[in-house]
C-alpha cells in the first residue's frame, strides 16, 4: 500500500485553487485511500496548498484520526469509551504499548501490528474491548492482551494454525 | 487619542493601540511571555492579563486594544494571583534543572517565578520525558524545557519565512517540533538561531563548542588562532552589564590573548578581502554579461535558504566564501607558511554573532585537503561565558591590537556587521575599481538603518547600477519573488539572514530589544565615521597578501582558497 505521486495528484486535482480550509478534507481523502499519510503525500499537499510541511504535520497531529505509518497486518483498535475506561481500558492500552513497543498511531517495525485509540466502538457490554482487524476481543486484562499478541505473532509466522 | 485609567492614573493611548503598549509607554510594566513586538499576538499564555472594571473575566493586555474610558487594574491581588498560578502551572511540568541549565541567569521563566514570588511547588504535573534533539550542527532543542509559548514558531515563520517548527500533537502531549518530528538537521531549518534568541527558556540553545576550544587551548601541540566578527565587539559588552552600543574591540582582543589564544585576528580584515574579490566578481559579471543580479554569499543561513527554497538563484550567488571562511583559509595557508606551521597543528577558532556559522564551518565545501578552514565556532554568548570563566575583568585590562599579518582593517570591513554594510563597502570599492576614483560621499544613507528592504541607485561611469539590501529571510523572499516575477533593474543584492544583520544574529547576547540592536548598529556607524581607513581597497595588509601570496583578485590562488560553489539541497519543506 504505497502511495504514488500520481495517485495523490489525482486527489489533489479535485481541489483546484484550494485554500487552507481544504487541508483537512484533503488529508482525510488521502488517508481513506491509502490508510495513512506518507511523507511524500504530505509534501505534495504542502506544495499544492502552498503550506509548509511542518504546518501540515502540526495540524494533522492535532487530530487523532491521522496516521503517518501504513497499517500493520493486524490493526488493533483500543476502545477508550466511558464503559471501557471504567473497566480498565487504560491498563489494556498500557500493556499493548508495552508488548508492541509502539505508541498509538504507530506501526511495529516488522509491519505486523498497528495501534489506534478509538472513541466508543459500541460494544460496551464487552468492556474493556479491543478489535483486531474488526474482530472483537472482550473483557480484557493485561494478561489476556499478552496472550492475544503472542498468538497473533505465531499465526503470522505460521507456527500455530489452530489459534 | 483615547483616554483611559490604569491603577487610578489617567493615561492617553493612540487609537488601536494595545493596552500593553499604552501601559508600557506610561511606565507600567506588565509581564509577558508569548507576546512578541511587531508579530501577531496570540493571547496564548495569558500572563499579561489585567482587570478591567465592569468586565467579568481578566483580559490579555497584549491582544486587546484600549477603549475610551476603560478603568484598568494591572497589579490587583486578583491579577497577580492569576499570573502566579500560570507560572506555577508551567513549572509543574518543568524540570527543576536551573543550576545545570544553559539559561541559568538569563531565563525568563526563572525571572517570572522570582518576580511573582513563587517559593514552593504547589502543583505537581506529569512530566513527559523527551530526548533532546542534538542532530543540528548549530541548534539544540530540548522539549523538556519548552513552555509552548510559540515564539520560536512565529519568528521562524513570520520573520524568517522558513517554518521549520510548529506545534505538534495536542493537549498534554503537545510539543514544538519539526515536520514528522524529525531531527532539525533534516528539516528546512537554516540554523539562523533567531528562535534561540526569542526562546524564554533553555529549550533552544546553540551547539556549544567551548569544550573543543578549551581542549585546544590546553594542548601544547596546537597553535590556537582566533578571529572575531565585526558585530561581536559592539555587542559583547552587554554580557558584562555595560550599556548596548559600546565597542570593546581592544579589550576583547586583550582578553582573548589572556585566555591563551596565540594569535588574534579581526574578521573585518577578510571582510576587506571579501570586498576585493566580490567587487571584482561584480565588475566582471557586469563587463562579461554574467548572471545578474549578483547576490552576496556571506550569510550561511541565507545560502541554505537559497539551496533549498530557491535553487534557481544559486547561479546568482557570489562564489566568494564568507569572511569567516576566507580568514580560515588564509590562516591555514599563508599564515601557516609564514609561521612555518603545519595546517593540521593550527586550531582555528572564530567568534561569531551567529549560530549558522557553526554549520557553515562544517560544510564539506569548506574543507581544504580534508582540513577544515575553521575548526570551532563560538557565539558571542559563548565567548562571554569563557571570559567570565577565565576570571578576566574587562574593565581592568588594557586594550590591544590584532596580530599581523592580518592586523589592519578598514571601517568598511567593520560595517559588515550591520545590514547594508556589505553593500556600502562593496559600492565604495566597486566604484573605485570601475572608475579609478573614490566615491565623493562614502556614507550611503539609503543603505543604512533597520528597514527590512533598502535600495539605492548609483551612476558608475555611464552605468546606472541598482542595488538592494534585505535582512530577515522573510524580506529576502519578497525580493526574490519580485525578481522571479520579472524585476530586472538590480545588479547587486545583499542578503543577511537575521533582521538588521549580524548585530541581531542568533548568537548575540540575550534579551536584546530593538533599542539595543539600534545601538549596536550606531556603534558600527560611529566607528566608520571616525576611522581614517574607510575603504577596503586601501587596506595595506590586504594588498600585501595579494602581493606576497594570492596574486590578484579572482586569480588562481583566490579561486582555490577563497571561492566555492553551492548546489540544490533536498529537505522536507
Ligand atoms: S529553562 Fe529556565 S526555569 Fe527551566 S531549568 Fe532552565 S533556567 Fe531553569
Ligand atoms: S534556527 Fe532559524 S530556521 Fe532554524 S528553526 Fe530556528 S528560526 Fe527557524
Ligand atoms: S522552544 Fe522556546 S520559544 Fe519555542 S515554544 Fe518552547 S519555550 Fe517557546
Ligand atoms: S503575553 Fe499576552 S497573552 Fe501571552
Amino acid at each position: 500500500m504505497t502511495t504514488t505521486i500520481n495517485e495523490i495528484d489525482t486527489i489533489l486535482q479535485q481541489y483546484p485553487n484550494a485554500q487552507r480550509d481544504a487541508l483537512i478534507p484533503i488529508l482525510q481523502k488521502i488517508q481513506d485511500q491509502f490508510s495513512y499519510l506518507s511523507r511524500d503525500a504530505v509534501v505534495q499537499v504542502g506544495q499544492h496548498l502552498n503550506l509548509p510541511v511542518s504546518k501540515i504535520y502540526g495540524v494533522a497531529t492535532f487530530y487523532n484520526q491521522f496516521r503517518f505509518q501504513p497499517l500493520g497486518q493486524y490493526h488493533i483498535q483500543v476502545c477508550r469509551g466511558t464503559a471501557c475506561h471504567v473497566k480498565g481500558s487504560a491498563a489494556v492500552l498500557k500493556s499493548l504499548k508495552h508488548e508492541l513497543g509502539i505508541e498509538a498511531g504507530q506501526t511495529t517495525r516488522d509491519g505486523l501490528f498497528s495501534l489506534e485509540i478509538v472513541a466508543c466502538i459500541g460494544a460496551c457490554g464487552l468492556a474493556p474491548v479491543i478489535s483486531v482487524n474488526g474482530e472483537f476481543y472482550a473483557s480484557l486484562t493485561p494478561e489476556k492482551v499478552k496472550h492475544i499478541i503472542v498468538s497473533l505473532q505465531r499465526k503470522a509466522n505460521g507456527e500455530d494454525s489452530n489459534e | 487619542m483615547l483616554n483611559f485609567e490604569a491603577n487610578g492614573r489617567s493615561i492617553t493611548a493612540k487609537k488601536g493601540e494595545t493596552i500593553l503598549k499604552a501601559l508600557n509607554r506610561a511606565g507600567i510594566k506588565v509581564p509577558t511571555l508569548c507576546y512578541m513586538e511587531d508579530l501577531t499576538p496570540t493571547g496564548a499564555c495569558r500572563l499579561c492579563v489585567v482587570e478591567i472594571e465592569g468586565r467579568p473575566g481578566l483580559v490579555p493586555s497584549c491582544a486587546y486594544p484600549v477603549e475610551e474610558g476603560m478603568k484598568i487594574q494591572t497589579h490587583s491581588p486578583r491579577v497577580v494571583r492569576s499570573r502566579k498560578a500560570i507560572v506555577e502551572l508551567l513549572l509543574s511540568s518543568h524540570p527543576d534543572d536551573c543550576l545545570y541549565c544553559s539559561r541559568n541567569g538569563t531565563c525568563e521563566l526563572q525571572s517570572l517565578a522570582e518576580e511573582l514570588g513563587v517559593r514552593e511547588r504547589r502543583y505537581t504535573g506529569a512530566k513527559n520525558e523527551y530526548k533532546a534533539d542534538m542532530s543540528s550542527l548549530s541548534i539544540v532543542r530540548d522539549p523538556n524545557k519548552c513552555i509552548l509559548c510559540g515564539r520560536c514558531v512565529r519568528v521562524c515563520e513570520e520573520v524568517q519565512g522558513v517554518s521549520a517548527l510548529d506545534f505538534i500533537n495536542r493537549g498534554s502531549c503537545a510539543i514544538v517540533g519539526t515536520a514528522f518530528n524529525e531531527g532539525l538537521n533534516i528539516s528546512s531549518c537554516v540554523n539562523c538561531g533567531q528562535c534561540v534568541n526569542v526562546c524564554p527558556t533553555g529549550a533552544l540553545r546553540e551547539q556549544n563548542h567551548i569544550k573543543e576550544v578549551r581542549d585546544a587551548l590546553n594542548d601544547p601541540n596546537k597553535v590556537v588562532v582566533v578571529q572575531h566578527a565585526p558585530a561581536v565587539s559592539v555587542s559583547i559588552a552587554e554580557e558584562f552589564g555595560m550599556k548596548p552600543g559600546r565597542d570593546v574591540c581592544g579589550v576583547m582582543t586583550a582578553a582573548l590573548r589572556a585566555m591563551g589564544f596565540d594569535y588574534v585576528f579581526d574578521t573585518a580584515f577578510t571582510a576587506d578581502l571579501t570586498i576585493m574579490e566580490e567587487a571584482s566578481e561584480l565588475a566582471q559579471r557586469i563587463q562579461t554579461g554574467g548572471t545578474l543580479p549578483m547576490m552576496t554569499s556571506c550569510s550561511p543561513g541565507w545560502i541554505k535558504f537559497v539551496e533549498q527554497f530557491y535553487p534557481e538563484f544559486i547561479g546568482n550567488l557570489s562564489t566568494c566564501k564568507s569572511p569567516q571562511q576566507m580568514m580560515g583559509a588564509v590562516i591555514k595557508s599563508f599564515f601557516a607558511q609564514q609561521k612555518k606551521l603545519m595546517p593540521e597543528n593550527i586550531f582555528s577558532v572564530s567568534v561569531m554573532p551567529c549560530t549558522a556559522k557553526k554549520f557553515e564551518a562544517q560544510r564539506p565545501e569548506m574543507l581544504n585537503d580534508n582540513i577544515p578552514d575553521v575548526d570551532a565556532v563560538l557565539t558571542t554568548r559563548e565567548l562571554a561565558l569563557m571570559i567570565r570563566r577565565g576570571g578576566i575583568d574587562l574593565d581592568a585590562i588594557k586594550p590591544e591590537n590584532a596580530d599581523s599579518p592580518f592586523g589592519q582593517r578598514s571601517s568598511a570591513g567593520k560595517l559588515f556587521g550591520a545590514s547594508g554594510g556589505v553593500m556600502e563597502a562593496a559600492a565604495r570599492t566597486a566604484y573605485f575599481l570601475l572608475t579609478g576614483q573614490e566615491l565623493s560621499e562614502l556614507k550611503i544613507q539609503p543603505l543604512r538603518g533597520l528597514k527590512g528592504i533598502k535600495e539605492a541607485r548609483f551612476q558608475i561611469g555611464d552605468l546606472d547600477v541598482g542595488v538592494a539590501v534585505a535582512s530577515g529571510l522573510g524580506n529576502a523572499r519578497k525580493l526574490l519573488e519580485q525578481i522571479k516575477n520579472g524585476r530586472d533593474d538590480l545588479h547587486f543584492i545583499e542578503i543577511m539572514t537575521c533582521p538588521g544583520g549580524c548585530i541581531a544574529g542568533g548568537g548575540q547576547p540575550f534579551n536584546a530589544d530593538i533599542n539595543a540592536v539600534t545601538k549596536r548598529m550606531k556603534a558600527l556607524y560611529t566607528i566608520d565615521r571616525d576611522d581614517t581607513l574607510r575603504v577596503s581597497h586601501k587596506n595595506q595588509e590586504v594588498q600585501k597578501l595579494y602581493d606576497e601570496f594570492l596574486g590578484k583578485p579572482l586569480g588562481e590562488k583566490s579561486h582555490h582558497l577563497l571561492h566555492t560553489h553551492y548546489a540544490p539541497r533536498e529537505v522536507m519543506h
